[in-house]
């Protein structure tokens, strides 16, 4: 079959049923991406004979004479397509995943129809604003600046082409591909296994079952600290705790074959009883999901199926509430929730001449990872070298080790290079997602509105294993409870094993879920007392010179309030609500608000070490660890320095998250890639200012720079809605939404405005709609198509403010502001439909035949 | 996706090649987007179908013909909007055929809702046979028809009576463009208003009475909203219809 791509022919002949993405791809075309093989996310756009199709769900086989034209044969970096130079200006993306994929679309848009228009592509990332200003040619950033100024990402012209090449956007001779068997069972154990039948199908190269894997206990969950997370999970385990766990492992000269060959492994499984709800999980007597581990592993009880639990008390809740002007209680309870990074998870593994082990992976974490697979495998760190390329989404799903070790375990077994690609249902049924809870709380005041009393009770499921089970329930009662100055505290969390999926790190990570229940528990009491929700934050959050207390105010510890901007969001979001903004006829107009309090810095030590080198042609070249996922720490990083060093950013360059690259950097979670590996970087850069100017410009000039993440100050976040609310539907209409954030020195605006409204968006289909619906531990929601992350036509313009603020430990007074805007949003807008309904919602997410049935049953 | 378990694609150029075993491909456009257990499909493609064929009763759309030609059509008010009530983009839209959307039979299917509210025949092939079914008949539950192997959907016949007739719909989701929660048309006939009810309910029903509805048992329950909201949303869009068609 012969047919043209991007104006060059090609001759191929396809599978039978074969799509025309993959047959691009493995023409080495690595300009159409997958985002979801199924039609739904628009990420592998191409126009057919100038028709916009989704390749994946395009036959092959109909090509004949056809001519293809992707993202890459619209244009390129140095003459792109009209469409592509106003995704750059427009600042049009951020991990640019699925950019190539829009900017094909936009190319055949003929209306201004943006939600009919966009329906069939997903971005996680942006919150789609930056996406209509694209298509509406608004200019937003620059090519040129310094740190302050809206510069453009380096890798701006690439993303929007198609060329910058991601985790699987790259081409390896002799590739095998890796298939996992999943088990059918949410708990059994594995009586026997027989690989005979599928070893002898043609073209399989190995089939790797429990018998061949390492015993050495591990977590996918990773940290600074490896003992923070429970060892209770091995490459491949003879007992099963999840539907979908690996049972084997196939790998084979096709992906096809690999398949094929996983219907050929013949197990015999032993049922065991399984639980599905942490309430009951963590009885006597209910079905033990760890029962066989030991202190070795760090699960605090696994007799009641308890990875950790906290209790703090401070001064006498019960007393404080029996004394209160006005006291309210209730549990509030939220989903299991998907990333869904536009990119899946993915490794690629080979052994390189010196035969040291080489992972290509999708990973916020390169070096933890390098030195868990060492440690899984016992082999020194300097042979095994990790690293990503440009990583198409995170939000906390990729702090986990999921591919690399079972890719490590086949290169070692078979030598060749191996691929394991996660499939987008593998995505929703294997990969780990936010840690669904159940929170009571009981806050009280007084009559002059002080908080009197503030009591949460957590219950957390984290599934089948404990990655991020500690972690998150530890940070979940934090911030949010110390946000608040109260006499009388007491906190209960549990962290608790299922043999539901696991979950484990989402944007941040615990924090919005307990906040969901804390800031509606205020809403609510504020009302009772006859005070305004703003005026209540004022007079009970913390202000410069509090010491930040969950439960211990006699607490030794890194964190303060190095800088304070919470007020000025509580007044720059109040002031920007109008209150003439009303819904339709019929509908129940509300208002609602609700603040966030987050660490600049994760705890426990994050680690940065950088370099930057004076080169021969006068331009700069940076090492650094951390990696680029669509955060835009690298745009920070460049700007950083540029700024430092008195040169403009287009003379930086900049590696990245390679543990070749340079010594060793903690990973791009805690939201640090600015306050600590660009905190380094400036740290470096200025050093190098200061070498320069003493020594003059000598090429080979090299300065170091280190952060050790320590101390930590803290960010707030104020959100405020106004929406309209149909109850005979359960119909939401957001009329207006509003972030104040305190992020200190701005140093990026159109960047940090993408960071704000991305982290909205997300917040917003988090509360509205979407849930990852799992019943007796079988995930139902497998597809977008039945997971609605929010599309173009789901989203409201956000409008965000900045607090005039500088802090003093992060770089020219920087603060983080990644995970943080996400946080308030779910309670702000429950607080909002609560004033239009005049009931609660206290589930999320709240869709409308919940909210429906709220009004339904108040009458 | 690829589909793995193909061997095969045929191409269909003749009746005969109607065989029971392979699978019908219109569009591809859901095909490809699962794992399907077949090793042949049978490219309907390859007959050319005329997509529109007006006759002096009858539009009759073929089985192949997209669901972007069907929308751009003039002969119903309900043809673009119920096209636009497919989940999936306008991209699909010029793929995907509407036989193929009907054939899928899953209840949010809006080739479905729109052939039984315009009171739509299907004409069935198979190799040595043709038969007719009303609309309303097909879709026997959750993508179940009354298809036999070796059947296909030839094309969709809608009487040009019922198109002159005025209609209307309603439909809603769980999020503004979403997958149909449930969908309701309404039309008036010389007889009083008929209702066709499909998204919230398993199979289509035909009711011609707001009391009807109280016979329908098979409220759907699947992520795309709880069955006591598509009843109470489908019985609130019924009266809304009824009273601005009467």
């Amino acid at each position: 079959m012969r047919f043209e791509v991007d104006g060059a022919p090609l001759e191929v002949e396809p599978r039978p049923g074969q799509v025309l993405r993959t047959l691009l791809r493995e023409q080495g075309i690595h300009s159409v991406k997958k985002g979801c093989d199924a039609g739904d996310c628009g990420a592998c756009t191409v126009l057919l004979d100038g028709d916009p199709v989704h390749s994946c769900i395009t036959p092959a086989h109909r090509l004949e004479g056809a001519t293809v034209t992707t993202a890459a044969g619209l244009g390129t970096p140095e003459q792109p397509h009209p469409v592509q130079r106003a995704f750059v200006d427009a600042g049009g993306y951020q991990c640019g995943f699925c950019t190539a994929g829009f900017v094909v679309t936009a190319t055949a848009i003929e209306g201004d129809d943006l939600p009919r228009e966009l329906k069939g592509n997903l971005c996680r990332c942006t919150g789609y604003r930056s996406i209509g200003d694209a298509i509406h040619g608004v200019r937003n950033t620059s090519a040129q600046g310094l740190a302050g100024d809206s510069v453009a990402p380096p890798a701006a012209m690439r993303v929007v082409t198609g060329t910058e090449p991601y985790t699987l956007d790259a081409t390896t001779t002799g590739l095998a591909h890796l298939k996992v068997l999943g088990s059918p069972h949410a708990h059994a154990r594995i009586r026997s296994i027989s690989t005979e039948r599928a070893l002898a199908l043609d073209g399989v190269l190995a089939v790797l079952t429990h018998h061949d894997a390492p015993s050495t206990l591990f977590s996918t969950g990773r940290h600074q600290d490896r003992t923070d997370d429970p060892d209770d999970t091995r490459v491949l385990d003879e007992v099963l705790r999840f539907r979908g766990q690996r049972v084997a492992a196939v790998i084979a000269e096709t992906v096809a074959i690999a398949e094929r060959a996983l219907q050929l492994i013949d197990v015999e499984y032993e049922v065991l009883p399984a639980v599905f709800d942490p309430a009951v999980a963590r009885e006597p007597g209910a079905p033990l999901v760890h029962g066989d581990k030991g202190p070795a592993s760090r699960i605090l009880d696994p007799a009641r199926n308890t990875v950790a639990e906290f209790h703090g008390r401070m001064g006498d809740v019960d007393a404080a509430v029996a004394a209160s002007a006005a006291s309210v209680s209730g549990v509030w309870s939220t989903a299991r929730v998907a990333h869904a990074a536009l990119e899946t998870h993915a490794t690629r593994g080979w052994l390189d001449r010196d035969g040291r082990l080489v992972l290509r992976t999708s990973s916020q974490v390169p070096f933890l990872v390098r030195d868990e697979i060492a440690h899984i495998f016992e082999l020194d760190r300097d042979r095994v070298r990790v690293f990503t390329a440009r990583v198409g989404g995170g939000f906390g799903g990729k702090q986990e080790l999921l591919t690399e070790d079972i890719v490590t375990l086949a290169v070692l077994r078979t030598g060749r290079a191996v691929q394991y690609e996660f499939t987008r249902e593998d995505e929703f049924a294997i990969a780990p997602g936010r840690h669904p809870m159940r929170v009571g709380v009981t806050v009280a005041a007084d009559a002059d509105g002080r908080l009197t009393a503030l009591a949460v009770d957590q219950l957390m499921d984290t599934g089948a294993y404990g990655n991020h089970g500690v972690g998150v329930m530890f940070h979940s009662v934090h911030e949010s409870v110390a946000v608040y100055r109260c006499a009388n505290k007491r906190v209960d969390a549990q962290s608790v094993y299922t043999n539901n999926p696991p979950a484990g790190a989402f944007r941040g990570y615990g924090l919005g879920q307990v906040i969901f229940a804390i800031e509606s528990a205020m809403d609510e009491l504020a009302r009772k007392l006859g005070i305004d929700p703003f005026e209540f934050r004022r007079r009970n959050a913390v202000v410069p010179g509090d010491a930040l207390i969950v439960c211990d105010p006699d607490e030794e510890g890194d964190l303060a309030i190095a800088s304070y901007g919470l007020d000025q969001c509580l007044d720059l979001a109040e002031q920007a609500l109008d209150r003439s903004l009303t819904g339709p006829d019929g509908w129940r107009t509300g208002e609602g608000m609700a603040l966030s309090m987050i660490a600049t810095i994760a705890p426990r030590g994050h680690y940065a070490d950088v370099a930057i080198q004076l080169l021969d042609d006068g331009t700069y070249l940076a090492s650094v660890g951390t990696a680029e996922f669509g955060n835009g720490t690298t745009t920070v990083h460049a700007q950083l320095a540029a700024t430092a060093l008195g040169t403009t950013v287009d003379r930086i360059r900049i590696r990245q998250s390679d543990t070749d690259v340079t010594r060793y950097d903690t990973g791009a979670f805690g939201s640090a890639g600015v306050v600590v590996a660009g905190k380094a970087l400036h740290h470096a850069a200025l050093s190098l200012r200061r070498m320069i100017d003493e020594r003059g410009t000598i090429p080979g000039l090299r300065a170091e720079g280190h952060h050790d993440g320590t101390p930590r100050s803290v960010a707030f976040n104020v959100h405020a809605f106004r929406v309209a609310v149909q109850p005979e539907t359960g119909e939401v209409r957001i009329l207006q939404s509003i972030q104040a954030a305190d992020a200190g020195t701005v140093l990026n605006p159109e960047q940090l405005r993408g960071q704000v409204e991305g982290g909205t968006a997300q917040a917003i289909g988090s509360a509205l709609y979407e849930e990852v619906v799992v019943r007796d531990g079988e995930v139902l929601t497998r597809t977008f198509r039945n997971y609605r992350v929010p599309q173009f036509a789901d989203v409201p313009i956000t409008e965000v403010l900045f607090a005039q603020t500088h802090d003093d430990l992060g770089p020219l007074g920087a603060k983080s502001m990644s995970e943080a805007p996400y946080n308030p949003v779910a309670p702000a807008l429950a607080n909002a439909i609560r004033d239009a309904l005049g009931v609660r919602p206290t589930e999320l997410p709240m869709s409308r035949d919940r909210l429906w049935r709220l009004a339904r049953d108040a009458g | 996706m690829d589909l793995i378990s193909v061997e095969q694609v045929r191409i269909a150029r003749d009746r005969a090649d109607l065989v029971p075993g392979a699978r019908p491909l219109g569009g591809g456009t859901w095909l490809y987007s699962e794992p399907q257990p077949d090793a042949v499909l049978l490219d309907l493609l390859g007959f050319g179908w005329e997509p529109v064929v007006r006759t002096a009763t009858h539009l009759s759309i073929a089985a192949t013909c997209t669901i972007a030609t069907l929308r751009e059509l003039p002969d119903s008010p309900l043809f673009r909007p119920l096209a636009d009530a497919l989940l999936a983009s306008w991209k699909v839209q010029r793929r995907a055929t509407v036989g193929g959307n009907i054939a899928l039979a899953l209840p949010a299917g809006p080739m479905t809702a729109l052939a039984v509210g315009l009171d739509a025949a299907l004409t069935l092939w198979s190799a040595d046979a043709t038969r007719e079914i009303p609309a309303a008949e097909f879709v026997t539950g959750v993508v179940s028809t009354v298809l036999r192997p070796g059947e296909v959907v030839r094309s969709i016949e809608f009487p040009l009576d019922a198109l002159a007739q005025p209609a209307a719909f309603r439909r809603i989701s769980l999020a503004p463009l979403g997958r149909t929660g449930t969908l309701v048309t309404g039309r008036r006939t010389p007889d009083g208003v008929v209702l066709g009810v499909t998204g919230g309910t398993e199979r289509p029903h035909v009711v011609t009475s707001l009391e009807q509805l109280d016979a329908v048992d098979d409220w759907y329950d699947d992520p795309h909203g709880s069955p006591d909201w598509r009843e109470a949303m489908t019985r609130r869009f019924a009266a809304e219809l009824v009273a601005e068609l009467s």
